[in-house]
């Protein structure tokens, strides 16, 4: 699509593009190329000499037990956060789309925590979990269940997965009741009238009809678990215990950071930058698609 | 309504209420804990009643601070959090509208080149760059900077794009018409495509002001002097051990005056709020 009615200058669109141009390049395309050219070079431990080594460190990554480990982590908490969080939401969104009273007050009560900040939301689910101190550790005490996150490496998984999961429900809700409330409500009617019931209705044409907002939302969770719930991870767990809940990005930023290791880091942020690119790919793909449904 | 199935309707309701009060919850076990003392909340299990501590957690945490792991007040770092989002609400819309006129508007070289540059910042989040951006901004002398946490971030495409998107959709006649009357291209802006431009920079920046407000590896990269952290930033480093260590009921009324403005935006500005989320992920 182009503007047939344009304007004539030869510097002023240049001008107008500066400010973002330049940010872009300062902040974005250096560094992406630094990261790239500090993953083909070692440095010794007092960061005195680099060398170029080629691809030895993506070599060392993959024969890294940890970092394989650290993938099946991200693996299953993203598939947790992703199946949670559009199940929750997507039951929730069909009764407020039924319902006729009330609706917007539930809608307003179900999209605050969107607002909160995923450190915050850690914070606050760690809390209630604390092994000794928090409000839900007491009732799971109370039926013999041992709870102690900062010990057992499953029941750390499910607070990173719990928080992360409350603080995306408000999203996939609003997505998916605009998805419901775009299906024609003839259709409903029609089967209403052949003498479907509500499941049926729903399995045979409201579920079919909202793949479009449903496989979107796949997409948009996997990035929102692969990248924004650093920092759920980082005011919780930190990891652990023994790297349970070690998700790539945290991965980086321990081993950049933390251990100060820069070309191991680097070639995992490359690592990285080449999911993104194959999701914004899968999501771009799909934008297509839902054109032509 | 199809048709009438009373309990189907009491099914929903129940659902409904069951998730609100599930997701309300911790905010409510927050505040309460915010209004008690450390004593009563390290007592198993803590009280699920307000108690008297209201003002004085809040005053002391907005006025002094706690006293263990970050000692500043937590009001200076509310004032960091809102010159963060308001600059990278702001920024972002200013500088993305003007690069997105310029695409829309002129035909000059390089304008292909120019949009895809913007275009694949979409697959560098700042999690995959971390240790070389922080090098560049510490090579720039911009780190504990108030520039330093926000310049790198105003940078967006997603904004550039919903501009396009939305000039797209502005009739040609209005430009035709201005350029008849003899409007140069900056008038035409100012006095033509910013009015109309209103709605969506409206709910553009309602997502911004949250993203801005709840940044957090950024700030805790960049921000090493007291004065500078942010609130979300406080919190984590009033956390300094586990369980009994903390001074919880300082750290939960930090929480929440971390959640009020960002939740008060949507809240109040709902309707822009859901348009700006809808149309920034087209």
């Amino acid at each position: 699509m182009e503007k047939r009615v344009v304007f004539q200058s030869t510097w002023l669109p240049y001008a107008l593009l500066a400010p973002q141009i330049a940010v872009t390049v300062v902040f974005f395309f250096w560094p992406a190329f630094q990261a790239v050219w500090f993953s083909f070079q070692l440095q010794d431990a007092f960061g005195l000499k680099t060398e170029f080594v080629g691809l030895q460190n993506f070599a060392e990554l993959f024969h890294d037990s940890r970092y394989l480990e650290s993938f099946k982590v991200t693996a299953v908490f993203s598939l947790l956060v992703a199946t949670f969080g559009l199940a929750i939401s997507l039951v929730l969104a069909t009764m407020a789309d039924r319902v006729l009273r009330g609706a917007l007050a539930y809608k307003t009560l179900l999209i605050w925590p969107y607002a909160v900040a995923p450190a915050v939301a850690g914070v606050l689910w760690a809390f209630l979990f604390a092994p000794s101190i928090g409000i839900i550790t007491y009732v799971l005490k109370g039926m013999g269940v041992d709870w102690n996150w900062i010990i057992h490496g499953d029941q750390a998984m499910l607070l990173v997965v719990i928080a992360s999961v409350w603080k995306q429900i408000s999203y996939n809700f609003l997505f998916f009741l605009a998805g419901l409330q775009s299906i024609p409500k003839s259709l409903i009617e029609a089967a209403a009238i052949d003498g479907a019931g509500p499941m049926r209705r729903f399995w045979t044409i409201v579920f079919p009809l909202l793949s479009p907002t449903t496989f979107f939302l796949l997409v948009v969770n996997i990035v929102y678990a692969f990248f924004d719930t650093f920092g759920v991870i980082d005011a919780t767990t930190q990891g652990g215990p023994a790297q349970a809940t070690q998700i790539l990005v945290y991965k980086v930023y321990h081993d950049g950071v933390k251990s100060a290791d820069l070309g191991g880091s680097s070639a995992q942020s490359v690592v990285l930058m080449f999911i993104v690119i194959l999701l914004t790919v899968v999501q771009f793909r799909f934008v297509e698609r839902k054109v032509n449904y | 309504m199809v048709e009438n199935r009373p309990w189907l309707t009491f099914v929903s309701h129940a659902t409904l209420i069951l998730g609100v009060v599930a997701v309300a919850f911790p905010l409510y076990v927050t505040f309460v804990a915010s209004t008690l003392t450390l004593e009563q909340i390290l007592e198993v299990p803590m009280p699920l009643l307000p108690g008297d501590q209201l003002i004085s957690n809040y005053s002391q945490v907005l006025l002094a601070g706690s006293t263990k792991g970050s000692a500043a007040p937590v009001s200076t770092m509310m004032m960091n959090s809102l010159i963060m989002a308001l600059t990278i609400a702001v920024g972002k819309i200013a500088i993305s509208i003007i690069a997105s006129f310029a695409i829309v508007y002129f035909r000059f070289p390089l304008r292909n080149f120019f949009f895809w540059m913007i275009f694949v910042t979409l697959m560098l989040p700042v999690e995959v760059r971390i240790i070389p951006t922080f090098k560049v901004v510490a090579d720039l002398g911009m780190l504990n900077s108030y520039a330093g946490l926000t310049i790198p971030l105003i940078a967006s495409a997603t904004a550039t794009f919903l501009f396009r998107q939305f000039f797209m959709t502005i009739p040609d006649e209005l430009a035709e018409a201005a350029r008849i009357d003899g409007a140069g291209p900056m008038r035409f802006f100012f006095d033509v495509v910013l009015p109309l431009s209103k709605t969506s920079i409206a709910a553009l920046f309602v997502i911004q002001f949250i993203y801005g407000w709840n940044q957090y590896l950024w700030p805790l990269l960049i921000t090493s002097d007291e004065s500078m952290y942010t609130t979300v930033i406080g919190i984590k480093r009033m956390i300094v051990g586990s369980d009994a260590a903390n001074e919880w009921h300082l750290v939960m009324a930090t929480a929440i005056l971390a959640m009020l403005p960002p939740a008060l935006v949507v809240v109040l500005m709902q309707k822009w709020f859901v348009k700006g989320l809808v149309e920034t992920e087209k």
